[in-house]
């Protein structure tokens, strides 16, 4: 095809602003999904891929309009993968923000347009569900306006859901969106942007085609990781897989590359041909490296065979998921698992416990922290347990955190990051009613409940959006719990020396409450190296009897003993000490729950 | 199967249900005592064939026993199987010295008196209808019939009952020189009027209440009492010419023996079986006027549930049992673990077998300790 008539282009929005709908309305308008086949949220469904034997989801979907060959680009949908979403937005020209009518610019519209300017696409905004009673399209196409630098009337406005519109979205995209501007006569170049792994076919990638053509039974090498390859098909979701004879520069699809591991390719690498190689990858390709840390273990130690295997089964899918076994003396053995972010977390751990059908416990989420020993040797840490108690500094992860409140939430907004050791970088205003707050935070304050604060203090009307932002050294200490003079691995922090005494005293204060009295006294100390700064104790039990015991009592008190036995089975052991599951869940979501 | 020894009738009239009784018990319906005594007796006739010709112990609890009308009772005792020894459970405002000397004369050799406590206030809090004064003459009533063992049931852990309030009791309990004295803590039981009612207070006063099982034993046993088991205390031999003053009918619960019960929601257990008879009264008196037995729900006890029971309930007694009864069901690094703590004991039999015991510290912890030991 011609490059005229190509337009590659993503949908981006804030949680719930309608992009899916959208996208599904536009499948419909353009015919590519019969009535028969449109079911809801068709990008987001993996149902009807499975019913044709394929097992993965399209990342891009080719539709005609027009005469024009348009590639709706998927990008992935929160947060963590700001880097993804980069890379996806790099295969497009151009891009249309979904606002909703209703509730105006967000956060991660904020955060969306942002990057979408950043790799120089023409913006297409759009104001979403109009049908709404409560919506106001005049005010959103204004805040959209200020945002993007238009006018509030090349504002599109529309309702994905009756599909109001819908066509003239279609028709903006091919009237604003640039077409793309590859050389298809150089050697060949095209941008990973996602990947996939079928467990017939292995990795699948999904590329957008710069320069030159691929087609199938071509020697084809990554440049950035210099992964090789022999293309097994290319080819284009429409809304299925269909192979093709060639992908040539401009257009977007996929490529089958028989790779049986997805970490061999990951997004943002260039692939060139072997025969044919380009001289320069395309920019941009960073290694992601996971920042934030949690321990999973199974309720029932007896799954950890199954968490092991689901884990690997997720990990085929997910590169920037990464795992090691660990074992931790009160919680047995388990998984320390990288993650991008708190949300790829929680996306692991619902995945894990939803499709896999397992219990887990998960330990405080920490962050990897970057350790200088006395003699010399740096090392990341990524579980607290292991901080070295020796060391000569300590880097922490940073973030730049975008933040949107209405403007009389301002200075809740400020308390809390404060309260976090933010530092505040500037404010801007993307519409009257509010303000775009800029910090700079601690990743490791981010994971502890930040969230939840934020959300709780402006009533839910904060959003939020977060980027990496370098290591920075901070007084950082490694705070130990022990329970009967034994530490409890698993509750092992790392903070600020300012919050151990607080965090420390809530800890021990919160396990004197959970741990039963055993049959002898339980000391529950909190410390930092030898130095304890909290303690409690747990007097012994004094009397553990059933009064009477006659004829007709005995198959009462038996059964009693009998569930006093199951109980017992399920404590966990510290050293002498039985401690209940219950409370360190109780003890970890002190963590994530409340300060 | 061997005959059993030890059988256990149930009388369940009372004047007044307290609150925190969870017993088997039927208020009013004085008019059918002498029916339930014909259907106790005949219940009795149709189990007979199990029972040895000459029983151990045979007791008779409820209930109150001893508000049973005079004639009706005089006939039940006349009519059961002799035994070395015959308990009757007694509420205090039913002793009179006529019903003493009736229980004289009908061979009862032991007295159970259901004090409670000597405090006004705590008495009214439990519903008991005796005043201290009605425990202290009924104890008397007794001792002038010429009853040589008499026990006395007290209660600790009652809502309000302050340490002072304790050593009150155990004062007036000890002054009566009783040979026996059965001291349980109140046991609020889910779902009792009593527990409705003072639940909450209850749960308060635990943490203050605590010690009152240690004071209890500590006085007890300084007055020369021996704590036999859990809540079972005797006049140690050496200060009762020798005699055993250990209730041998509950020592039989507590050495796994096989037991007969008579009467509504009475249990028997025998072999691999146990069964609990209908608590309904009506149904009881008509199956048996029929000739039948009453209904009853069976519990089969799977093979090892009498050796663990043996050990539950022998870990209860001073002396526990012995080590190779309890083999079978024991795990042996718990026992290790609990033998370094000084809660657990292996002793060599003074002339039998080792034996398996806990020490006062453990059998105060005896529900953990046992849940610990058990496999």
């Amino acid at each position: 095809m011609d490059q005229d008539r190509i337009r590659n282009f993503s949908i981006i929005a804030h949680i719930d602003h309608g992009k899916s709908t959208l996208a599904d309305r536009i499948l419909e308008v353009t015919n590519t999904v019969t009535g028969r086949e449109m079911r809801e949220q068709v990008l987001d469904s993996m149902d009807l891929e499975r019913e044709r034997g394929i097992t993965i989801k399209a990342q891009a979907v080719r539709v005609d309009w027009k005469g024009h060959e348009l590639n709706l680009i998927d990008t992935p949908g929160h947060v963590d993968f700001t880097y993804e979403v980069s890379r996806a937005l790099q295969a497009c020209e151009g891009a249309v923000l979904v606002v909703d009518a209703a509730q105006g610019v967000e956060a991660q519209t904020v955060a969306n347009a942002y990057l979408a300017i950043e790799n120089n696409l023409e913006l297409l905004p759009l104001a979403n569900k109009i049908d709404l009673p409560q919506a106001n399209p005049d005010a959103a196409a204004d805040e959209l306006a200020e945002l993007v630098g238009d006018t509030p009337d090349r504002v599109l406005r529309v309702s994905a859901k009756t599909g109001e519109g819908v066509e003239a979205v279609l028709d903006a995209i091919v009237e604003r969106i640039p077409p793309p501007a590859g050389d298809p006569k150089a050697p060949p170049r095209a941008l990973v942007f996602d990947s996939a792994y079928d467990q017939y076919r292995g990795v699948v990638a999904f590329v957008r085609v710069v320069d030159g053509q691929f087609r199938a039974r071509e020697e084809v090498r990554a440049m950035a990781q210099g992964t090789r390859f022999e293309t097994e098909e290319v080819g284009f979701f429409s809304p299925t897989m269909r192979a093709a004879e060639l992908l040539e520069a401009g257009e977007v699809g996929y490529v089958v590359t028989g790779l049986k591991d997805v970490a061999k390719l990951r997004v943002g690498d260039t692939l060139t041909s072997q025969a044919r190689p380009a001289e320069n990858p395309l920019p941009g390709y960073k290694d992601v490296k996971p920042m934030v840390f949690a321990g999973l273990y199974p309720t029932d130690s007896d799954e950890y065979p199954q968490l092991r295997d689901a884990l690997e089964r997720l990990k085929l899918n997910d590169a920037s998921l990464s795992y090691e076994p660990e074992t931790s003396q009160a919680l047995g053995f388990g998984f320390r698992c990288g993650f991008l972010g708190l949300l790829h977390m929680e996306i692991v751990r619902e995945r894990l416990e939803r499709e896999f059908d397992l219990d887990l416990l998960v330990t405080a989420p920490s962050v990897a922290y970057q350790v200088e020993t006395p003699s010399g040797e740096r090392l990341e840490v990524h579980n607290p347990a292991d901080m070295p108690s020796e060391r000569e500094r300590v880097e922490e992860p940073y973030v730049r955190a975008s933040i949107v409140v209405p403007k009389d939430g301002v200075g809740q907004v400020m308390e809390l990051c404060n309260e976090r050791r933010g530092r505040f970088d500037h404010m801007e205003y993307p519409s009257p009613e509010r303000v775009l707050l800029v910090y700079e935070l601690p990743l490791g304050e981010i994971v502890f409940d930040f969230y939840d604060q934020l959300k709780s203090r402006t009533r839910g009307y904060a959003s939020f959006d977060y980027d990496f932002a370098g290591f920075r050294e901070g007084e950082l200490v490694r705070l130990d719990v022990l329970v009967g003079g034994e530490p409890v691995d698993a509750l092992s922090l790392v903070l600020h020396r300012d919050e151990a005494y607080g965090r420390g005293r809530a800890l021990v204060d919160r396990l004197r409450e959970e741990i039963p009295r055993q049959m002898f006294d339980v000391p529950v100390q909190a410390a930092i190296g030898s130095r304890v700064i909290a303690r409690e104790t747990i007097k012994a039990k004094r009397k553990d009897v059933l009064a009477k015991c006659y004829g007709g009592d005995i198959t009462r008190k038996r059964k009693l003993l009998e569930r006093q036995k199951a109980g017992k089975r399920r404590m966990k052991q510290v050293g002498a000490v039985e401690v209940p599951q219950e409370a360190f869940l109780a003890v970890l979501n002190l963590d994530g729950g409340k300060r | 199967m061997t005959a059993v020894r030890h059988l256990y009738v149930h009388l369940p009239f009372c004047a007044h249900r307290c609150g925190y009784c969870d017993f088997v018990t039927v208020v009013g319906r004085h008019g059918l005592h002498e029916r339930y005594v014909d259907a106790l007796l005949l219940e009795l006739e149709l189990e007979r064939a199990m029972l040895a010709p000459r029983l151990e112990t045979v007791f008779l609890g409820g209930g109150t026993p001893t508000l049973t009308q005079a004639g009706a009772l005089r006939r039940l005792l006349g009519a059961l199987p002799s035994a070395a020894e015959l308990t009757v459970e007694a509420n205090p405002e039913t002793v009179t010295p006529e019903l003493a000397l009736l229980l004289r004369e009908s061979g009862v050799t032991r007295v159970s008196l259901g004090a409670q406590s000597f405090r006004p206030h705590l008495l009214q809090v439990l519903e008991r209808r005796a005043t201290p004064d009605d425990v202290r003459r009924a104890f008397y009533h007794l001792r002038d019939a010429c009853f040589d063992n008499i026990s006395i049931d007290l209660l600790h852990g009652i809502p309000r009952q302050s340490a002072a309030d304790l050593e009150l009791d155990i004062g007036e309990a000890l002054a009566l020189a009783p040979e026996h004295i059965s001291y349980y803590e109140l046991e609020a039981k889910p779902g009792t009027r009593f527990t409705h009612a003072h639940g909450a207070e209850l749960a308060q006063q635990a943490e203050a209440m605590e010690d009152y099982f240690e004071i209890v034993i500590e006085r007890l046993t300084a007055a020369g009492y021996r704590w036999y088991e859990t809540a079972n205390f005797c006049v140690a031999p050496v200060r009762a010419g020798g005699r055993d003053l250990r209730a041998r009918h509950n020592l039989a619960y507590w050495l796994g023996r096989d037991y007969l019960g008579l009467g509504i929601g009475a249990v028997s257990t025998f072999g691999p079986e146990r069964r609990r008879n209908t608590p309904r009264l009506n149904g009881y008196i008509a199956a048996l006027g029929r000739g039948e037995r009453p209904q009853r729900e069976l519990e089969a006890l799977a093979p090892g549930v009498r050796a663990l029971e043996r050990v539950m309930l022998g870990l209860r007694l001073d002396e526990g049992l012995p080590l190779a009864a309890a083999e079978g069901s024991l795990d042996r690094a718990a026992l290790g673990r609990l033998e370094r703590l000084g809660l657990a004991a292996r002793r060599p039999g003074r002339d039998g077998p080792e034996a398996l015991l806990l020490t006062p510290r453990g059998r105060r912890l005896g529900g953990a300790v046992t849940a610990e030991l058990l496999a």
